[in-house]
């Protein structure tokens, strides 16, 4: 091979078969996604998320929750996703069209949250679980999220919004622990996370 | 000198001529080359740095856990980066041009632009890693780097690029070494695949459920398209370079060379198995993954063969036992991979430890030694200097090879363990977790060992720039065979 045309018109060609086929298709066949109305309910699916959730799925991105964590429920055959309850279904491409980025994910140190909010719908569970992993999950070794969370002298009455933290590491008399707006917006997020809504290409399986 | 070579009558040339010829290319190379070994070497040590952190954060949750910068989640992406992209690619750029200089058989033209490349590329890295440090990583893997980095690095590789292209329009003529098409297709595909993928997931990201799709063909396309063509092609040079006998086969090395062009750039679905995607999409890759073995076998035979009746040579030469480690862990690392999209065992072994072994097996194993038994070779070439001590040599080679070693088999005994505790419903997912722990605990020793060869490395790298100690005239060699000549062939 000593001939410069063919080597780069064979180094172009090779790859732009996969171009086409893993980049061009996905974009022209499954970036084309829109919302469905239920019939019934007359809901909006997959339901738009609400403003702090959106900002919730920067601070997923930016605490780079999806190292441990996947938000995929996978087919019959494939692993024991159902089996566990992580979901009533598999995922479909629908269920990611206002996921951006898509979370995914390709490890499971901790468990799949496609629809945590639904298995975890306690707002307070949430914020003790990112303040101590351990307290509310035994054995857990999730990180904690404590830089989340703002420890502040009790001024006058205890504030509305402030956890109730477990020991051991509770706040000194006089102070409690308040979550920062990332905190309430990753919450939000993780509460808006329950895809067991039913799809046209993925009805809900009888339960 | 260039001119001289060529238009002298080939009977005419003599061996003291190509010499001369050859200490010309290389020392016309010398200013980009140590530019990029030097920043890989300072990027590595930064990799390892966040490597450790993120190793221990899984033993010891708490570890550092009260500033936002230091979580694990950040951690571990900048670990990443730093490795890939500020290690691995930047010692492969050097070396890369340095090859292309040797093949091209000219010296170094239009420097400016590498140098230019290089201080792009730094820039770009250093505002990438801080970038997700302080929260501004995308969770795209393979691409966290913020958009106001990645465009750095894009601007470095094009002009890598453009840079590649001139040096091979002005090439002296004459025959084209099989190393030189694994170098141009990277340089050429590289920049294509990376600009693609960041256009449409960070600049101007298309909906979520194409999102996994690009970002899996460019995970997979950045190892088999652009990091391991360049270790191929470095192992193709160094192999008959240090043996002084030719590469066995040409054909097989044709054949070798367009299979894994055809197949390995169709093989990323093979991460999304299972997941929201077209059966027929998935399928593809999980074919393109079996295929593999065509190039995979047909690289082990020829890289083999060649080396076969001279395995001797491991003994005396640094390079060559550092790239033959390599080029053996390519073969593993790759049948391992073909076995991993097969989704009878892909279901054991998604979404695990298992996977984060079979990556180091691939980019440190295979990528990482070869790239250091090139930098072995290369820097006493264009510095002029050689290496301080055989003995760093040796304590750095055995320490990263248990180092890794041990790396993959813990991560892929605890990956086995967790995967199959994960199949089983009847297992609480925390179980799952305590299957993995002890592996997690070894998993760090070994980064210990890792990160004790890589400052023995950084020592050694670092007095041969300084050129301490006195002028030897013998390459340094492992053992008493100070005598050999290592580079008695013209490739």
């Amino acid at each position: 091979m000593n001939r410069m045309p063919v080597l780069v018109v064979g180094i172009f060609l090779t790859f732009l078969s996969s171009w086409l086929g893993l980049v061009a298709y996905p974009y022209f066949a499954l970036a084309r996604y829109t919302p469905v109305t239920d019939e019934e309910t007359g809901d909006i699916l997959p339901p738009p998320l609400s403003g702090l959730a959106e900002r919730g799925q920067e601070v997923y991105a930016s605490a780079g929750c999806i190292y441990c964590h996947s938000q995929q429920v996978r087919q019959v055959g494939y692993g024991s996703d159902l089996e566990r309850g992580w979901g009533a279904r598999p995922t479909v491409a629908r269920d990611y069209m206002r996921e951006n980025p898509v979370f995914l994910g390709t490890m499971r140190t901790g468990p799949d949250l496609t629809n945590i909010g639904a298995r975890q719908p306690s707002e307070m569970w949430h914020h003790q679980h990112l303040y101590q992993p351990g307290t509310v999950s035994p054995g857990s070794i999730m990180p904690s999220y404590k830089y989340l969370y703002e420890v502040r002298k009790i001024e006058g009455q205890r504030s509305a919004d402030a956890i109730d933290v477990l020991p051991p590491d509770t706040p000194p008399d006089g102070y409690e622990v308040v979550p920062t707006y990332e905190a309430e917006a990753l919450v939000a997020y993780l509460l808006s996370l329950n895809r067991n809504y039913p799809l046209p290409e993925a009805p809900e399986p009888p339960q | 000198m260039s001119a001289t070579l060529t238009e002298a009558h080939p009977s005419t040339v003599t061996p003291e001529m190509e010499k001369a010829h050859r200490a010309l290319i290389d020392e016309s190379t010398r200013l980009p080359v140590v530019l990029f070994y030097a920043s890989a070497v300072f990027w590595l040590l930064v990799g390892t740095v966040f490597a450790l952190l993120a190793s221990f954060k899984m033993n010891a949750p708490t570890l550092l856990d009260q500033w936002g910068w230091m979580t694990f989640g950040r951690v571990r992406p900048a670990h990443l980066n730093a490795v890939a992209y500020g290690w691995a690619a930047s010692a492969g750029i050097g070396t890369g041009l340095w090859l292309m200089a040797r093949l091209c058989r000219t010296p170094l033209r239009h420097s400016k632009l590498l140098i230019g490349a290089a201080i792009f590329w730094n820039i770009g890295l250093l505002l990438g890693t801080l970038g997700i440090l302080s929260g501004d990583g995308r969770s795209i893997e393979w691409l966290e780097f913020p958009n106001y980095a990645s465009f750095m690095l894009f601007v470095a590789f094009g002009l890598i690029a453009v840079w590649a292209i001139i040096m091979f329009r002005f090439r002296e003529p004459g025959h084209v070494y099989v190393s030189q098409w694994y170098l141009l297709a990277a340089f050429l595909w590289f920049p294509w695949l990376y600009s693609t993928a960041n256009l449409l997931l960070n600049f101007e990201p298309i909906q979520g459920g194409a999102q996994g799709a690009v970002n899996w063909w460019y995970g997979h396309n950045a190892l088999g398209l652009w990091f391991t063509p360049l270790g191929l092609a470095t192992a193709y040079y160094l192999i008959p370079k240090v043996l002084g006998r030719p590469i066995h086969s040409y054909y097989l090395s044709i054949l070798g060379f367009w299979s894994l062009a055809l197949f390995y750039s169709w093989n990323g679905m093979h991460h999304l198995i299972g997941g929201p995607f077209p059966a027929w999409l998935i399928s593809a890759s999980v074919v393109a993954s079996v295929m593999m073995f065509i190039p995979v076998i047909t690289t082990a035979i020829n890289h083999h063969m060649t080396v076969r009746g001279n395995f001797h040579a491991l003994k005396w030469s640094p390079t060559l036992r550092f790239t033959v480690f390599g080029a053996m862990c390519y073969t593993l690392a790759s049948v391992q991979g073909s076995f991993m999209a097969i989704p009878s065992l892909n279901i054991i072994t998604h979404f695990t430890h298992y996977t984060v072994g079979h990556a180091h097996l691939g980019l440190y194993a295979f990528f990482t030694m070869i790239m250091f038994g090139a930098m072995y070779y290369i820097l006493p070439r264009v510095v002029g200097w050689e290496w301080p001590s055989a003995r760093l040599i040796r304590w750095h080679f055995w320490l990263v090879a248990i180092g890794i070693g041990m790396m993959v088999v813990v991560l892929t005994i605890g990956g086995i363990l967790q995967g199959l505790a994960l199949l089983d419903p009847n297992i609480t997912f925390m179980a799952t977790l305590d299957y993995t722990k002890p592996w997690l605990f070894l998993r760090s020793v070994s980064g210990v060992l890792l990160t004790a060869g890589h400052i023995v490395f950084a020592v050694s790298f670092t007095l041969l720039l300084l050129k301490v100690g006195s002028l030897r005239t013998a390459p340094t060699l492992f053992g008493s065979d100070q005598g050999r000549q290592p580079e008695p062939l013209n490739v």
